[in-house]
């Protein structure tokens, strides 16, 4: 599509440079240093469910069969087509020819039934185990042909497959990813400086078209007012995610930076213990549902950047349904259903964690909350402790956090998850989903689901976290969107 | 020591000490938005108006407003109560359980218990004061009465030192010897006797302990370990200045002032009450 006239304009470009007799040595920078605010644990996208991992290697270290595009499309990855029986249950993948791993090994349909088989083993360290449930085998045609049988039709099994969790890894390297990553992708690991950076270089021997940077280094800078500083003087070229909304007025305002600002599938959430007293009475969560003014958060905590969200699902997918009206910001009608409840003095634990959504949007959450009568005692933790004390032992009423895994709903089916949802109605429609392959019949359970939540105010949905990033304007071919946790570098380059 | 230090020519040597004057105006005008704060404040400080944040100093928020739009002088107004509180709590504690303690050491200098009491206060001095007080508010929750406990545990070693060290020098003097004499016990000699003669030099050093005492709580609320939202603190208005210090100055500049400019008086005061309560600086200004 638009890939064609770009690499048509570089070809001429370039016949045009050699025409004119010039030289490689103005040609233009080769590296790209960009900042992230969190430092991944280990490298290791099949071993950990730190979002980090992969927004340092998904596509630039490592790859999967399929992958996800730039808007979330489901893309070719090391497998270039497949085919679906007619009864959905076994797909047959043409994988790459060429594509070799970076110590030099050579990708084949070994390396990927050796993946998959290692992902769903009973003894996987995978984070999303779910992912393969339905795959009853994998067998090998032919060193180029993969052959994955499903135990029950899964219409989402092309899309599970593009996750950083699903990437193919090599027999020989699997077991010292974490440390010194091999994968298939177009940059190969060179360096980790613990609480520093991560560097890449190019691959040479890369199977698909070859990248425009030479070096990739990412920076962790978890300070904002650090990040601020490090993008102004120049020393990061690009910050995908920028921690602090309200420094990009400033951003904009400078010539020398762009302010990228793009969807994420980042839903936040005030999310309540849906199993502790009083908050499992439904009257109890609605009532925290009208207290609650999504606009003044979003323009309090975010600057305005972010999109009101009335269920637990992303409004870039076409299956969203708009239900903040349901939860309208209605103070009166909040007090009535506490009244009706029954409850009265009520004061309520709201755990916040660090990112600034939290803790600003959790300020104005206690401040609104207080409108109606209720206390929230904020209590401000570490994200150790809210792992440990909220996730975990579900030691809290009220937290606020952003779930930026994409396609998620699937979480409130859950018996053990920390809001402790679990309903029985919920999960059966999650099982006709998993089993749906009809786009039709899924789009329809995907928004039966997005009510069962909403009606059943299992948490109070805020707004889904824009992506706001920013880059040096010279720097092209960042994703502004992210649907999935990537920091993807095959496109980027610079202008001149 | 001279027989006409009466109140009233102490009075009017403290008023011709700039100092003191300087230090005393500064304190009085914190200690007076504390007391005000109770009463009334221009704005409520916990009412947030984000469609007003950010607002620069202007004839209805004379010192601008904040993130969501708090109105920042009602917000520094109760700030100051906090500081204050705080502050004055924790000295408080310090004196009470310090001074008896360096007194009791004096009293019985070189035995047993001075030693116990005295090492025992080396072991809290010793240990780096700051990263005592958020161990002390991670393990009890952070909050300010976790706060003034933390700092409080910080004054007693000091008020405890100078109280011994300054009482040892008496209990040498002739007039402590005819109190003995006259059959009065260590612990009344303590009460009647020393105490009374090193009260000025526990007033002078509570002065400072309290401006140190007000910069403590601001570090620990700025790291979020003290009074936690919605009660305003300066410690936490600069944090939450930090990363809006380049769009909105003033949110960072306002609460830094009001620190700086409490310390700032009560070190001078600090200052003054020790040059007024020196009797040889004294007759020379006479």
């Amino acid at each position: 599509m638009t890939k064609y006239p770009m690499a048509a304009a570089a070809v001429s470009m370039l016949a045009l440079g050699l025409g004119l007799g010039m030289t490689p040595a103005v040609a233009a920078k080769m590296d790209v240093s960009i900042g992230m605010q969190l430092e991944p644990p280990n490298l290791d996208p099949t071993g950990g469910a730190a979002a980090a991992i992969d927004e340092v290697v998904y596509a630039n270290v490592f790859e999967g069969l399929t992958r996800f595009g730039p808007d979330g499309a489901i893309l070719p990855g090391l497998a270039e087509s497949w085919e679906i029986s007619e009864d959905g249950l076994s797909y047959t993948f043409k994988l790459r020819e060429g594509a070799s791993f970076h110590d030099g090994s050579a990708f084949d349909a070994e390396d990927v039934k050796f993946s998959l088989d290692r992902a769903r083993a009973e003894d996987s360290t995978n984070a999303q185990k779910a992912l393969f449930a339905d795959i009853s085998s994998v067998e090998v045609v032919d060193p180029a042909t993969v052959k994955v049988m499903l135990a029950k039709p899964n219409g989402s099994f092309l899309f599970n497959m593009a996750w950083g969790d699903a990437v193919i890894v090599a027999t020989e390297s699997a077991d010292g990813n974490a440390a010194n990553p091999v994968g298939t992708g177009p940059f190969k690991f060179s360096e980790w400086a613990k609480g520093d950076r991560v560097e890449l270089e190019r691959y040479a021997d890369y199977w698909g078209e070859a990248v425009k940077l030479d070096q990739v280094t990412f920076k962790f800078i978890s300070d904002p007012t650090a990040a601020f500083a490090a993008m102004m003087a120049g020393d990061l070229d690009a910050f995908p995610a920028f921690p602090a909304p309200e420094n990009l007025t400033q951003f904009e305002a400078d010539p020398r930076f762009e302010v990228i600002i793009g969807s994420s599938e980042g839903e936040t959430i005030l999310a309540m213990n849906n199993k502790k007293p009083p908050l499992d009475n439904i009257k109890v969560r609605q009532a925290i549902t009208h207290a609650i003014d999504r606009q003044a958060i979003i323009d309090g905590a975010m600057f305005g950047y972010g999109t009101p969200i009335g269920t637990h699902f992303a409004p870039h997918n076409p299956a969203y349904v708009d239900l903040t009206g349901q939860s309208a910001h209605d103070p009166e009608k909040s007090r009535a259903l506490l009244a009706e409840a029954g409850v009265s003095d009520l004061t309520l634990a709201l755990k916040l964690p660090p990112p600034s959504y939290a803790r600003r949007g959790g300020e104005i959450i206690a401040a609104q909350l207080r409108e109606v009568g209720i206390t929230a005692e904020i209590t401000n933790v570490e994200w150790a402790q809210w792992l440990e004390d909220v996730f975990k032992a579900k030691n809290f009423d009220l937290t606020i956090v952003s779930h930026t895994e994409p396609m998620d709903i699937g979480i409130y089916g859950r018996d053990d998850y920390y809001f402790q949802y679990g309903d029985a109605d919920f999960k059966a429609i999650m099982a006709d989903l998993a089993n749906a392959t009809d786009p039709d019949a899924r789009t329809e359970l995907m928004q039966a689901a997005q009510k069962k939540i909403a009606d059943d105010a299992v948490n109070a949905y805020l707004f889904q976290l824009a992506r706001t990033g920013v880059a040096n304007a010279k720097l092209k071919g960042l994703w502004p969107n992210s649907p999935t946790q990537a920091n993807d570098m095959t496109g980027v380059s610079w202008e001149e | 020591m001279r027989g006409d230090h009466s109140e009233h020519s102490f009075v009017r040597t403290a008023i011709g000490h700039p100092a003191f004057v300087t230090g005393f105006v500064l304190s009085a005008l914190f200690v007076a938005l504390a007391l005000i704060s109770f009463v009334w404040t221009p704005f409520d400080p916990t009412r947030l108006a984000i469609s007003n944040k950010l607002q620069s100093p202007s004839p209805q928020h004379w010192l601008g407003t904040d993130h969501f739009g708090r109105d920042m002088l009602s917000m520094i107004m109760v700030g100051a109560r906090v500081s204050i509180a705080v502050a004055f709590v924790a000295v408080g504690i310090g004196m009470i359980i310090g001074v008896p303690l360096g007194l009791y050491a004096a009293a019985r200098r070189g035995s047993l218990i001075d030693e116990i009491i005295m090492r025992g206060n080396d072991l809290v001095f010793a240990f780096p004061s700051l990263l005592l007080a958020i161990m002390i508010t991670a393990v009890f929750g952070p909050g300010a009465v976790n706060a003034i406990i933390a700092i409080g545990i910080f004054n007693i070693p000091v008020f405890a030192r100078l109280a011994r060290g300054a009482a040892l020098s008496l209990w040498t003097r002739d007039f402590i010897l005819a109190a003995r004499v006259a059959g009065k016990g260590r612990t009344r000699i303590s009460a009647e006797h020393i105490l009374p003669n090193i009260a000025n030099l526990l007033i002078v050093q509570g002065t400072i302990q309290f401006s140190l005492a007000i910069l403590a709580e601001a570090a620990l609320a700025y790291v979020g370990l003290g009074a936690q939202p919605p009660l305003p603190s300066w410690g936490r208005m600069l944090a939450d200045a930090q990363t809006l210090i380049s769009l909105a100055p003033h949110m960072a500049l306002i609460p830094g002032f009001a620190i700086i400019i409490t310390v700032l008086g009560l070190n001078l005061m600090g200052d003054g009450l020790r040059d007024l309560f020196d009797p040889k600086l004294r007759r020379g200004r006479g």
